[in-house]
């Protein structure tokens, strides 16, 4: 067995990583909140754009705007290369086989509706079933209730454990031959808990069972390699890794995508149509009906880059650091329990205090420029396995410090301290 | 800062630490449910109307600060209003969360509810302080569906 922590072991250490010159390249955390200095720590919600990436959507539109893939004319020649050599930039960044299987959706939640759709139910049969994970986002869950509902198949789900991390022997107990698939979140977005993804793809093969990943949490923490998992499919959104919104990849092995049909009918997605006959274009565009989101792509491509430059094992490493940091910090407030303690976690402390709702907190804390989430974090079944209504979450991201974790206790317990 | 000390008035920190009338009310002929789905705040509301006249009043549940207090307020003033007295109470706590009403050009009809002036400065909070409301409402109208803040 591979532990998560063996699956990233960065090669680098943490010697390039200039926190401070990170900071400088996002414009939006140099302002101030309520009178204090922004302290943004609702990163698995949405983390902030860097300069290059928000450039890059205005030149477009200043420069290049244009549809793609049909004008023979300067600007649309210019925007379709720039759309399509982001496209290239995802593949490699996830190293893909081929631009083939990198399908442009709107995000995470698209791509897991547009394999529960054209995959999932194609072929799915009553009775047979689906396998997901008690942490799952809703994004992973409803789509599969639909697909349930309307074939007749059952959804099984494999429960966690009190530290929040999934249970592997009943995981390998529920892959009977009734299973015709598996869809797991990567990293637990309300728990921080990094799933042992590649040994789980590996069990559900052995029996001939396709797993989908959702990586919308994993891919700005950690270098993410799809052939080296194994993966069918995997599926993440532009705007958890520095890009825009309304932007996201699906990524697909070959030999589904193509038997897949399409998901939406449409321009683009056709090689040709007669009221006789339509034939579907090839890979990925069969995937992409209408006009798509050229700038987010675009965007989206400039997200990579910036990773790329950063070099995302040293963004392991630093967050690790500031993840152990934060938990002992936290730990130290009288009455706060942490929900969500796996061995290997990404930089998320959900956190409960006693007395203090999370709501309270939150509205609280902002009040000191501290930004967290509160609420269920579209995981209400995690809420419901560990007995709360809802959490307080800090989530961080690269451009976070340590400071910016001592002024988040400070808040805390200036919280506490106005319900005493 | 002194918005949120507006928000968190003394007033609101009693009675979400000590709520009045934090039970369940064994000869209720009124419930209804309400619930948040974006936070999870869920309260039961009990009644016993008899001639049109709250005799008696209750509630049970979890939320924050501000929902529960509200809830506590809501419930120490509804002992022998009628129906449309009650009714009234609830158009005006709406108007005053969501600052459509001037708190000191209204004190004395307003009271106690006066303390949740300060949430109409925060918007995210207004569902808060109303979700109570909502399910009161219900109970009079004696819908026995969940009330949700989402509808």
């Amino acid at each position: 067995m591979k532990a998560a922590a063996e699956m990233y072991a960065p090669a680098t250490s943490r010697r390039s990583f200039d926190v401070e010159r990170v900071r400088a390249d996002f414009p939006i955390l140099n302002q101030t909140v309520n009178g204090k200095p922004l302290i943004y720590l609702d990163n698995a919600a949405t983390s902030q754009k860097p300069a290059k990436v928000i450039e890059a959507l205005r030149r477009y539109y200043r420069e290049e705007n244009s549809n793609i893939h049909r004008g023979v004319h300067f600007l649309s020649q210019k925007a379709t290369g720039e759309y399509e050599g982001a496209r290239k930039k995802l593949c490699s960044f996830i190293n893909a086989r081929s631009t083939g299987e990198i399908i442009y959706v709107r995000g995470a939640t698209e791509a897991i509706n547009l394999v529960a759709h054209s995959f999932v139910q194609e072929q799915i049969k009553p009775g047979e079933e689906i396998v997901i994970s008690e942490m799952e986002h809703h994004s992973n869950i409803v789509p599969w209730q639909i697909v349930c509902e309307k074939t007749g198949a059952k959804l099984k789900v494999v429960p966690i454990n009190d530290k929040g991390e999934i249970i592997l022997e009943e995981y390998e107990k529920m892959l009977t031959p009734k299973v015709k698939f598996v869809s797991i979140v990567y990293i637990s977005n309300s728990l921080g808990t990094v799933n042992p993804v590649k040994q789980m793809i590996e069990m559900a093969h052995e029996q001939d069972i396709p797993v989908l990943i959702d990586g919308a949490q994993a891919v700005s923490h950690a270098r993410v390699d799809v052939q080296d998992l194994d993966c069918d499919f995997f599926v993440f959104s532009g705007h958890k890794m520095f890009g825009p919104t309304g932007i996201g990849v699906l990524y697909g092995k070959q030999e589904h995508l193509e038997k897949m049909p399409p998901y939406q009918g449409g321009g683009d997605m056709i090689k040709s149509v007669t009221f006789e006959k339509t034939i579907y274009n090839e890979l990925p565009y069969k995937f992409e009906a209408g006009t798509p989101n050229i700038a987010g792509a675009i965007g989206l491509g400039y997200a990579v880059d910036y990773l790329n430059d950063i070099n995302l094992d040293d963004v392991y490493i630093y967050e690790q650091d500031l993840l152990a940091y934060a938990t002992e910090a936290v730990k130290k407030v009288d009455g706060l329990r942490i929900i969500g303690t796996a061995r290997h976690k990404t930089a998320v402390v959900s956190f409960m205090l006693e007395d203090v709702h999370p709501h309270d907190i939150g509205t609280i804390i902002d009040s000191e420029g501290v930004a967290i989430r509160t609420g269920h974090h579209c995981t209400q079944p995690v809420m419901q396995r560990f007995g709360v209504p809802a959490t307080a979450r800090a989530s961080f991201a690269l451009y976070n410090t340590r400071d910016e974790v001592d002024a988040l206790v400070q808040s805390i317990n200036k919280a506490k301290k106005v319900f005493q | 800062m002194s918005e949120l000390k507006s928000l968190y008035q003394d007033i609101i920190l009693d009675h979400n630490k000590s709520p009045h009338n934090f039970k369940k009310l064994e000869n209720a002929n009124r419930h209804a449910e309400g619930y948040n789905p974006l936070c999870g705040d869920k309260y039961d509301i009990y009644l016993r109307v008899e001639n049109n006249i709250i005799q008696d009043v209750s509630f049970e549940g979890a939320g924050c600060a501000i929902s529960k207090a509200s809830a506590s307020v809501m419930s120490s003033l509804l002992k022998g209003k009628t129906k449309e007295e009650a009714e009234e109470l609830i158009e005006v706590f709406h108007k005053l969360v969501t600052g459509g009403v001037d708190p000191m050009e209204e004190l004395d009809r307003l009271g106690k509810l006066a303390a949740f002036a300060g949430v109409s400065e925060f918007p995210a909070r207004v569902k808060c302080a109303s979700l109570a409301w909502h399910t009161l409402r219900a109970a009079l109208e004696n819908k026995d569906d969940v009330v949700s803040t989402e509808k």
